[in-house]
C-alpha cells in the first residue's frame, strides 16, 4: 500500500521549512533509518530519516522549495512489486495533523472583582477549648515536642539535616532526639543541601514522612531546585500518582548582625510555588500545632522558623494531641480602626505597633496569618470591611513582597471598603547591612508600622 | 570502548534470548513511531529518542527482581517501556492525552508509575541522582530488601549533586545502582571536551563505590553486569556504579541537527554495533530462532506499536478541569 511521506516538524516550534536536498530518488529502495532528505528549519538543517521501509515511488516536492508546511506530502513510498500508479498523484495539503481543540478560556481560578461582596464565611473558633491548662513554652520546645509527638506516632516519620543528632541541633531544636529515636531515625548529614534535600525527596516519593531541617533557609537556595521542580511538582506531572509527603523546616529571615548572606526572608519566594504548603509562626502553640499539622500533611510543607523567636516563652495547651489547621488566620487583637495584617516576626512589630496606637486612642486589629499557603484572605476580607483600612508587615523586601499578594486580592476582593490605599511595611529594599545601626534600619520597625497605621487613617 | 569483555559464554536461554529481542525491538519501533508522530505535529515540545541505547535498560530489567525501582531523566520511554509500561499509555501521554499515564499533564519527560514502581521521568539533568539515592534510603529504612536502579547520562555525572549523592549513599550504604548511560554526547558536546575523566565509573573510586564499563551494546554484557551490581547491593555493602557505555542514534532531542558527529560514526555503530542486530544473530547463528520467527515478532510489535499510536491519536484532550486537579493531595 502507498504510503505518503509528510513534510516533518523537526523543533517545537516548526510550522513550515525548506525541503534542501532529496538524498534519495524515485525508485530506491529505503529502509527504517535511512536518510531521506535535508530539511532546513528556522533553527538548524536537519536530515530527515525514513521510518518504514519501501520504495521511493514518487517525489512530489522538489528540492529547494521554500515554505512547505508542515504534514505537507512530500513523496509516497510504495511497496515491492507495487505499480507507481497506485501513488496518489496530487499531494493533498496535510495529513492527519494534530489540530487541538481551540481552548475555551480557562475557568477563573478565584471569583475575582465582586464590587460589593457578602462578608465571607471565616472560622474564628479558638484555637482550644476554654480552661485547657496552659504551660509557658519556648518556640524551641515547641517545635521539639511537635516533632518528639509526631515520631512516637508514625515509624515512617524521620529527621534529617546537618548536626541534628549528635550535637542535638545547630539551634538546638532537636535536643534529646538522638537519645528517644536513634539514629536510624534522627540523621546527622554531611554539609550537601542540595543533596540531603534530594534524598529525602526520594524518600518520600518512597513512602517515608521526612522532616528536613535546613540549618537556615538561606541555605536552602543550594536546595531550592528540589523543593520545588523535584518535591512540589510531581503530584500534578504524575497524574496525581505520587507525590512527596515531607516537610522542609528550619530558621529564615534575619537573626542579628550576620549579614547579608545569612539573613534573607523566603516567605513570598516560597508562597508563590503551587504544589507547596508554607507556613510560618510566630508563637509557640502556632509553632507546635503547625508543625504538627505539617508533618501529618501529605504534600511538601515549607515551615519558615525565626531564630529570634526560637528562645521567647508562649503558653502552649497541654493537651494530648494539639493541632493547628493550616489556612486559618488567628486575630490576636480586636480592633477598629484599622487592620495590621503580619505573619512570624513581622508579628511582634504589628503587636508592639497596636499597644503604641492604644495609647494614641487608635484601635488596630491584628491578624496573624500563620500560613501564607494557603492563606487565610477571607479574614482579612472580613477584618478590612470592618475598619475600612489595612496595613501588611513583614520583614521580606518590597518588590514581589507577601504584601503585596495581600494589598492587590484586597483590593480587588473589598475595593469598595477602603478608605484609604494599602500599606505595605516591608524590609528595607537592599542586602542586609552588618552595622549594627544600618541593620535596625534595613529591618522593618514598629515606628514605621505606627506611622502607616497612623497614615491609613488620616491622623 | 573499553568496557569490559564477557569471558564466559552467557547463562542465557533462548526464551530469555527471545524475550530480550522483542523487547528491544518494541523500544525501537516505538521510538521510530514517537518520532514520525513528532514529525505530523501530534507530539510537541521536547522529545528525546532512545534508538540506540535499548540494551543498556534490557539487559538491566532482565537483572532486577519485582519491587525493586527505578528511576530516570526525560529519555526515559525506553525504562518505561521495559519494565513493563503499557506502550499505549505512554504514547498518548506522548501526544498530551487523557489516557496518557500521567492524563496528559506530564508529557514526554514526566510519567511515574507506582505499580511498576517507576519514578519517573526527572527534567532537570542530574536531579534524579540523588531521588533515586532517597528511594534506596526508603528501602534500606523499611529494610525489604530492594534495590534502585538510578538511570543518569554522561552529561549528568558532571552535576555537583551526583558526587554528593555518592557520597551520602557511600557513608550510609544506600542500595542504589547507579548507572550511567554513557552514550558519548552530553547534548552535543563530547565526552572528551566535557569529562576529565575517560572511564566515568572511576570517580565512585573517590568515595569508595566499586563500579566498571560496561558493553552497552550487548545485551547479555549488561545483563551480566547488572546481576553483579544488584548482588553487591542486596547483600548490602552499599551503592555500585555501572557506566554503561552505548551510543544514541539521533539527535540530542527531535529538534538537534547532530552536526557535532558524521554521519559516518553513526553509521559505523548502527552496522557493526547495534544491540538489536547482535541478538538477531545470536538467534539465527544458535538456531534458536528461524527468520520466520523473527518476522512473526516484528509484525508482532508493529502492531503494538500501531495500535498505541493510533490509541494516542484517539484519546481526547484531558477535561480542562484537570488544569486544577493534583496540585495537593
Amino acid at each position: 500500500m502507498a504510503t505518503e511521506i509528510l513534510m516533518p516538524a523537526l523543533s517545537p516550534t516548526m510550522e513550515e521549512g525548506t525541503l534542501a536536498k532529496w538524498l534519495v530518488k524515485e525508485g530506491d529502495t529505503v529502509s527504517s533509518g535511512d536518510i531521506l532528505a535535508e530539511i532546513e528549519t528556522d533553527k538548524a538543517t536537519m536530515e530527515f530519516e525514513a521510518v518504514d521501509e519501501g520504495i521511493i515511488g514518487k517525489i512530489l516536492i522538489a528540492e529547494g522549495r521554500e515554505g512547505v508546511a508542515v504534514n505537507t506530502a512530500i513523496a509516497v513510498l510504495v511497496e515491492e512489486g507495487e505499480s507507481l500508479d497506485a501513488a496518489p498523484t496530487a499531494a493533498p495539503a496535510a495529513g492527519e495533523a494534530a489540530t487541538p481543540v481551540e481552548a475555551p478560556a480557562a475557568p477563573a481560578p478565584v471569583a475575582a472583582a465582586a464590587a460589593a461582596p457578602a462578608a465571607p464565611e471565616v472560622d474564628s473558633s479558638p484555637d482550644w477549648p476554654a480552661g485547657t491548662e496552659l504551660v509557658k513554652t519556648t518556640v524551641r520546645e515547641a517545635l521539639r515536642d511537635a516533632m518528639a509527638e509526631e515520631m512516637r506516632g508514625d515509624e515512617d516519620v524521620f529527621l534529617m539535616g546537618e548536626e541534628v543528632a549528635e550535637y542535638q541541633g545547630a539551634y538546638k531544636i532537636s535536643q534529646g532526639l538522638l537519645d528517644e529515636f536513634g539514629s536510624k531515625r534522627i540523621i546527622d548529614t554531611p554539609i550537601t543541601e542540595h543533596g540531603f534535600a534530594g534524598i529525602a525527596t526520594g524518600a518520600a516519593f518512597g513512602g517515608l514522612k521526612p522532616i528536613v531541617e535546613f540549618m537556615t533557609f538561606n541555605f536552602a537556595m543550594q536546595a531550592i531546585d528540589h523543593i520545588i521542580n523535584s518535591a512540589a511538582k510531581t503530584l500534578y506531572m504524575s497524574g496525581g500518582q505520587m507525590g512527596a509527603p515531607m516537610v522542609f523546616r528550619g530558621p529564615n529571615g534575619a537573626a542579628a548582625r550576620v549579614g547579608a548572606q545569612h539573613s534573607q526572608d523566603y516567605a513570598a519566594w516560597y508562597m508563590q510555588i503551587p504544589g507547596l504548603k508554607v507556613a510560618m509562626p510566630y508563637s509557640a502553640s502556632d509553632a507546635k500545632g503547625l508543625l504538627k499539622s505539617a508533618i501529618r500533611d501529605p504534600n511538601p510543607v515549607i515551615f519558615l522558623e525565626n531564630e529570634i523567636l526560637y528562645g521567647q516563652s508562649f503558653d502552649v495547651p497541654k493537651m494530648d494531641d494539639f493541632t493547628v489547621p493550616f489556612g486559618k488566620a488567628k486575630i490576636w487583637r480586636e480592633g477598629s480602626d484599622a487592620t495590621i495584617v503580619s505573619f512570624g516576626i513581622g508579628m511582634k512589630y504589628a503587636l508592639e505597633a497596636a499597644d503604641k496606637l492604644a495609647e494614641e486612642g487608635i484601635s488596630a486589629e491584628v491578624i496573624d496569618l500563620r500560613t501564607l499557603r494557603p492563606m487565610d484572605l477571607p479574614t482579612v476580607i472580613k477584618s478590612v470591611m470592618k475598619t475600612n483600612r489595612l496595613v501588611t508587615v513583614e520583614e521580606g523586601w518590597p518588590q514581589g513582597s507577601v504584601g503585596g499578594y495581600i494589598a492587590s486580592e484586597v483590593m480587588q476582593q473589598a475595593f469598595d471598603y477602603l478608605d484609604a490605599p494599602v500599606i505595605t511595611c516591608t524590609g528595607k529594599d537592599v542586602p542586609m547591612p552588618y552595622a549594627a545601626n544600618l541593620e535596625r534600619h534595613a529591618l522593618i520597625t514598629t515606628d514605621e508600622v505606627v506611622a502607616a497605621v497612623k497614615q491609613v487613617t488620616y491622623r | 570502548m573499553a568496557a569490559r569483555k564477557s569471558t564466559k559464554k552467557p547463562n542465557v536461554s533462548a526464551e530469555e534470548l527471545t524475550q530480550y529481542y522483542r523487547d528491544m525491538l518494541l523500544i525501537r519501533r516505538f521510538e521510530e513511531k514517537a518520532g514520525q508522530l513528532y514529525g505530523m505535529g501530534l507530539i510537541g515540545g521536547f522529545c528525546h529518542l532512545y534508538i540506540g541505547q535499548e540494551a543498556v535498560v534490557v539487559g538491566l530489567e532482565a537483572a532486577a527482581e519485582e519491587g525493586d525501582k527505578r528511576i530516570t531523566s526525560y529519555r526515559d520511554h525506553g525504562h518505561m517501556l521495559a519494565c513493563g509500561m503499557e506502550a499505549n499509555g505512554v504514547m498518548a501521554e506522548l501526544t498530551g492525552r487523557e489516557g496518557g499515564l500521567s492524563k496528559g499533564k506530564g508529557g514526554s519527560m514526566h510519567m511515574f508509575s507506582k505499580e511498576k514502581h517507576f519514578y519517573g521521568g526527572h527534567g532537570i539533568v542530574g536531579a534524579q541522582v540523588p531521588l533515586g539515592a532517597g528511594l534506596a534510603f526508603a528501602d534500606k529504612y523499611k529494610d525489604n530488601g530492594r534495590v534502585t536502579f538510578t538511570y543518569f547520562g554522561d552529561g549528568a555525572a558532571n552535576q555537583g549533586q551526583v558526587y554528593e549523592t555518592f557520597n551520602m549513599a557511600a557513608i550510609w550504604d544506600l542500595p542504589v545502582v547507579f548507572v550511567i548511560e554513557n552514550n558519548q554526547y552530553a547534548m552535543g558536546t563530547a565526552q572528551s571536551r566535557s569529562t576529565s575523566t575517560p572511564d566515568i565509573y572511576t570517580r565512585g573510586e573517590a568515595f569508595g563505590i566499586p563500579g566498571e564499563a560496561v558493553d552497552g551494546m550487548n545485551v547479555l554484557a549488561v545483563k551480566d553486569a547488572g546481576e553483579r551490581a544488584v548482588a553487591h547491593c542486596r547483600s548490602g555493602k552499599g551503592p555500585y556504579i555501572l557506566e554503561v557505555k552505548t551510543y544514541r542514534y539521533r539527535g540530542h532531542s527531535m529538534s538537534d541537527p547532530a552536526k557535532y558527529r558524521t554521519r559516518e560514526e553513526v553509521q559505523k555503530m548502527r552496522s557493526e554495533r547495534d544491540p538489536i542486530e547482535q541478538v538477531r544473530d545470536m538467534l539465527l547463528t544458535g538456531k534458536h530462532a528461524s527468520e520466520e520467527d523473527l518476522k512473526a515478532i516484528d509484525k508482532e510489535i508493529k502492531e503494538i506499536v500501531n495500535k498505541s499510536a493510533d490509541f494516542a491519536k484517539e484519546s481526547p484532550e484531558p477535561a480542562l478541569e484537570e488544569l486544577w486537579t493534583d496540585i495537593y493531595a
